[in-house]
């Protein structure tokens, strides 16, 4: 495994390799729960604590894990902090507890946390691991946000439940079904695969042209 | 392993260093040979701990998940009965209406309804709860109605996986949910604007019919069930 410094471990995982929009983890929540802002948050913060709580555990823990039962050791530990956080939610905000339903639940599953786990906690000390976890949350956060965002501004006309785009818009209600989550998603992900591609035009223009002008 | 390693390669001795590293890049210690009695160690404590967590965080979250959902129910009888003074909740023992359980019995176990007082204590109406297949999921509908008069007092949906924006209007449509408070049952659904004013109809949502529908199908179903029992014990009541 490549060496990193802390800064890179927290930052990577926010932008650069983003669980949905670069690794394409975690896409089924990201799809299902998206439909507001409101969604977004519940979705993201819960996700976010099972994430750090998961990996603080298993990078504690990584001496006593035997090999041979680590995946299953991963789930324990993973589900249990799933099941707490499902209990709080229902206790502390019962309304957006019963709006993300059964993919609160489904949480376990995510193969952004599970890969977390195995990719990096298990191998690392506890301070890496949870500055591991803490930007994949966040980049996950950011990722559920610019979903809801859309789905909900063109979906409903609104933002957190405030109206913004006025009394005559008629909104697309297929944005807040399942299918505006394909679509957002997939022009999310063209607008900035586009706009990779050109920086990189653009570095290798530079990089061409300095070439150039040193060779004159 | 790796200072022993430069040791070594400071020796001249570098081919036994190289294999000695590979070896030791290869066999990441005490991974080999892992007892079955380890394994089945180490799951049994990790699960037995989860559980014991899994107990405490239970009983701390389940008194404010319970009172939620208790109020929840309140506030939804009230609202279908169009805020009584007081209500009673009956359930049905043997084919009757009785206001306590019988002993030993769980509540869960019975089904039941509730019986709306006002201020003098005479008895404004039911409030039923029932729910049946809608366009996705189960429909969990309350709704208030009088026996003696067959009028409906309100209806409000308890629970429904509708579609968004389409069919959850049987919930969010003030107009159609209204309509129930000046309705005599039993239900029936008409398309908007091609009703005949009759007492019986309900106009159904555009482009979420089957999911009215549901909700009239679930207001007559119960209807036809609790009817008989009401309408006994309200005479056997007197009031």
């Amino acid at each position: 495994m490549r060496q990193t410094t802390p800064n890179q471990d927290f930052f990577r995982g926010i932008w650069n390799e983003n669980p949905v929009l670069i690794q394409m983890l975690g896409l089924c929540p990201a799809l299902a729960v998206t439909n507001s802002v409101e969604n977004s948050l519940g979705m993201g913060g819960a996700t976010f604590f099972v994430l750090c709580g998961s990996s603080f555990l298993v990078a504690l823990l990584k001496k006593f894990i035997p090999h041979e039962v680590r995946i299953s050791t991963y789930i324990l530990i993973i589900a249990t902090f799933v099941t707490v956080a499902d209990m709080s939610l229902e206790a502390m905000a019962p309304s957006l507890h019963k709006d993300l339903g059964a993919f609160i639940a489904l949480i376990v599953v995510n193969c952004m946390i599970l890969g977390r786990q195995e990719a990096f906690a298990s191998k690392k000390p506890v301070s890496r691991a949870l500055l591991d976890a803490a930007g994949t949350g966040i980049g996950f956060m950011i990722a559920l946000l610019m979903m809801g965002s859309v789905r909900e501004l063109l979906g409903a006309g609104s933002l957190l439940g405030y109206n913004i785009m006025g009394p005559n818009f008629e909104p697309w209600v297929v944005m807040i079904l399942p299918p505006g989550g394909f679509l957002t998603l997939g022009f999310w992900l063209l607008g900035l695969t586009w706009y990779q591609e050109r920086k990189k035009a653009r570095l290798a223009n530079d990089g061409a042209g300095a070439k150039e002008r040193r060779a004159a | 392993m790796s200072s022993d390693a430069n040791f070594m390669t400071a020796d001249g001795n570098l081919e036994a260093a190289k294999a000695e590293t590979k070896a030791a890049e290869q066999q990441p210690p005490a991974e080999q040979e892992t007892s079955s009695l380890r394994i089945v160690l180490t799951l049994s404590v990790a699960g037995l701990l989860a559980g014991v967590l899994l107990i405490f965080v239970h009983q701390a979250t389940q008194p404010a998940i319970l009172a939620h959902k208790a109020k929840m129910l309140r506030l939804a009888v009230e609202e279908v009965l169009q805020s009584p003074a007081s209500y009673d909740t009956l359930y049905l023992v043997d084919e009757k209406l009785h206001k306590e359980l019988p002993a030993g019995g769980l509540e869960k176990d019975f089904e039941k309804v509730f019986l709306g007082k006002s201020a003098d204590g005479r008895s404004v109406g039911f409030a039923v709860v029932h729910n049946r297949a809608g366009f996705q999921d189960q429909i969990k509908v309350i709704f208030g109605y009088d026996p003696r008069t067959k009028k409906m007092l309100g209806m409000k949906v308890l629970e429904s996986k509708e579609t968004p924006g389409l069919g959850d209007k049987i919930e969010k449509d003030l107009d159609f949910v209204e309509m129930f408070t000046r309705t005599q049952a039993p239900l029936v659904g008409v398309k908007t604007g091609a009703g005949s004013g009759d007492v019986h109809e309900i106009d159904m949502i555009t482009g979420a019919t089957i999911s009215s529908k549901a909700v009239i199908r679930i207001i007559n179903e119960a209807y036809e069930h609790w009817h008989p029992t009401l309408q006994a014990y309200l005479a056997e009541v007197g009031s």
